[in-house]
């Protein structure tokens, strides 16, 4: 028989009993729903974290001084005073996978404003700092070469800061004091929100140049940290290695010895995040495929119900001249009609169900053309699979039996 | 309701009585059939050989249990000899598959039940059209050969009625346009009056004798006598052999036998 005429007697066969079929569809609805909505969530969410480490800096290495692990003991930043400015043109000099590089050393201070006072952290590095971390203004412009070299009295502040000391008024162009200096605004960052990394208010800082920091606020020659942009993503794992090795060198650290300094490496960070979540969405995934495999038992349950209803009618088919196939392939189809119509269904609930979700935990949308394919492949498969054994069975009655059948 | 006539018959390509006499349609040789119900082993047919020539319309009679279910559905290759041979137009059927047997049963046999055995939310039309579905004919012609088998046998009118439209004479009439709308060699019917009302029978019993005249080989499986009385032959059965096998002497016209019979409204 035609495919054609095979989908009309499926369609009419199904339309006969509408409550039983919904129902039964229902099934592969909920499982096909699940599924996209789930790895809908699982891929929002990988690329929510992946959207925050990249918000950290371009293609970002972070080297602090200090070692994260001395003999077992975790020390912070700054407990050595080793990493120094010198460091930083070595590395830029002798790395070839580094592009850029900025020193950097912090403090933490009262900063005031009239008659506000807010305590932040101030950041001292060089113009490459805001390059490096793609950190755009709001207003005003950041600090040139010049005002390092010169260790000027200017200040770029944080959205966070500029919350606290200028609600309602422009910053650029006012005075505040860090401590008992005054410092002209000249620029505001926009905002970027809590660091994925560090779990912190990457806004609630102020930047001024490296040296004033250094000689006018903490009297401390040494860096903290280094920010540095690899030439590519890929190759921040090169520039990891020759910025450990080149400082393992330049601080004279004998093989036994630990480093007295850290590099972290953010596609390493975004590599881990991506691998949880990942996993993540696998469990989700597979939690609603159960869902979909209870889908095409209910399916193969009522196929086996229809074959017993219609076993008169399968008889009389076969009478008349039904082959084996034309009779097997009758059921199957049913079978897979009734689990495309559920997973056309369910591809649209589940869509949906990841929509709103999407917009409630404001994630960014997203529906892979893949999950759908996957899941019309899938459905279509359970189908084929669960259906196989009622048509089968369909197939192997013995005409006068079934023609004998009440 | 009236029958139609004989001539709504004619235009039907049935082949014709005259170049088809004496032509073996079906021939069978020394046929058995062994059921085996659990331990025991039940002997339905005990060698049964006859032949049947293009043309004939045969009764075959017995009391249940007589075999002549189980040779019908040999017959209609629904089932298949433990031993013996079975010719149909020449073929050895009993050396076929199943696939070649639901080929066989699709394009030279029609089958009329007792039951009339339509599919029920499925319009005359659709029922009718069924066997050419299987045969795999294309759409346009399906229609015709199914409206043309509708037409012969005096349901031109309700193609679109569902079977539980329709009373049980005209279900058996579109179960007997399905049966020829593959224009098979032998018509089968089991029982076809059983569900009917002595009328409704002989208004059956004069399609099939029209079909007979237009050359259509027709075997009839009944019990009543006066069924017997309208075809040409009767074979009986018994005990798994056949015991009498008659020519019809004086058959009886269904045609003129309505005449005699009171009308019953419908």
């Amino acid at each position: 028989m035609d495919l054609l005429s095979t989908l009309r007697i499926a369609f009419r066969a199904l339309a006969r009993n509408k409550m039983r079929s919904t129902l039964t569809m229902l099934g592969i609805i909920i499982g096909v729903g699940a599924v996209i909505a789930m790895v809908g969530i699982g891929q929002g969410a990988d690329q929510t974290v992946q959207r925050q480490i990249a918000n950290l800096g371009s293609n970002m290495l972070f080297v602090s001084s200090g070692s994260m692990n001395l003999g077992g003991l975790r020390l912070g930043w700054g407990a050595t005073k080793t990493l120094v400015g010198e460091d930083v043109a070595a590395m830029l000099r002798e790395c070839p996978a580094v592009a850029a590089a900025a020193p950097g050393t912090q403090t933490s201070a009262q900063v005031v404003y009239e008659n506000d006072n807010w305590g932040t952290r101030i950041t001292g590095s060089t113009p490459e700092y805001f390059d490096i971390r793609t950190w755009d203004f709001q207003s005003g412009t950041g600090f040139i070469s010049d005002d390092v070299t010169n260790a000027a009295n200017v200040a770029v502040i944080g959205d966070t800061v500029r919350k606290n000391l200028f609600p309602s008024i422009e910053a650029v162009g006012k005075t505040i004091r860090i401590g008992n200096l005054p410092f002209k605004v000249i620029g505001v960052l926009v905002a970027k929100g809590q660091s994925p990394a560090m779990s912190e208010d990457q806004d609630d800082t102020i930047i001024v140049p490296l040296t004033t920091l250094q000689k006018k606020i903490t009297g401390q020659p040494w860096l903290r940290f280094v920010m540095v942009s690899a030439k590519s993503r890929s190759g921040s794992y090169a520039a990891q290695q020759q910025i450990e090795s080149l400082l393992r060198d330049r601080h004279r650290i004998r093989a036994d010895q630990s480093d007295d300094f850290t590099v972290r490496n953010l596609a390493d960070m975004a590599d881990l995040a991506s691998e949880a979540s990942k996993v993540m969405t696998g469990l989700l995934a597979s939690i609603a495929g159960v869902s979909l495999l209870v889908g095409g038992i209910g399916i193969m349950n009522i196929m086996l119900v229809s074959v017993t209803e219609r076993t008169r009618e399968i008889g009389i088919r076969m009478a008349i001249g039904a082959t084996e196939g034309d009779v097997q392939q009758q059921f199957l189809i049913e079978a897979v009609v009734m689990s495309l119509i559920g997973g056309v269904v369910g591809i649209a609930v589940g869509v949906s169900a990841s929509l709103s979700i999407a917009a409630t935990a404001g994630w960014p949308i997203l529906v892979s053309g893949t999950a759908i394919a996957g899941a019309t492949a899938i459905a279509m498969a359970i189908g084929i699979f669960f259906g196989y054994y009622p048509a089968q069975k369909a197939a192997s009655l013995d005409p006068i039996e079934a023609l004998r059948y009440e | 309701m009236s029958i139609q006539s004989t001539n709504s018959l004619s235009g039907s390509d049935l082949t014709s009585p005259e170049d088809k006499h004496e032509e073996t349609v079906i021939q069978v040789r020394d046929i058995h059939k062994i059921y085996q119900m659990g331990e025991t082993p039940v002997h339905a047919l005990r060698g049964v050989s006859l032949e049947i020539n293009r043309g004939e319309f045969v009764a075959i009679m017995g009391a249940s249990g007589s075999g002549k279910s189980t040779f019908m559905n040999i017959l209609g290759c629904l089932d298949k000899p433990s031993s013996g041979q079975y010719f149909l137009e020449g073929i050895d059927v009993s050396g076929l598959n199943k696939k070649q047997l639901a080929g066989i049963r699709n394009r030279k046999i029609g089958f009329v039940f007792q039951g009339f055995n339509l599919l029920a939310r499925t319009t005359a039309l659709e029922n009718t059209e069924l066997p050419t579905l299987y045969a795999r004919i294309d759409k346009t012609e399906r229609h015709q050969r199914a409206v043309d088998a509708l037409k012969m046998v005096g349901l031109g009118d309700r193609i679109d009625h569902f079977p539980s439209q329709l009373s049980g004479g005209q279900q058996q009439r579109v179960a007997i346009a399905r049966a020829l709308v593959n224009r098979p060699s032998i018509l089968l019917a089991d029982e076809p009056t059983g569900n009917l009302d002595s009328r409704t029978s002989v208004e059956l019993m004069e399609i099939f004798q029209a079909l007979n005249e237009k050359g259509l080989t027709i075997i009839l499986v009944t019990h009543e006598h006066d069924i017997a009385q309208f075809t040409k032959r009767n074979i009986v059965f018994r005990d798994g052999k056949v015991r009498r096998d008659d020519a019809i002497v004086n058959r009886v016209r269904a045609a003129e036998a309505l005449k005699t019979m009171p009308a019953i409204e419908d």
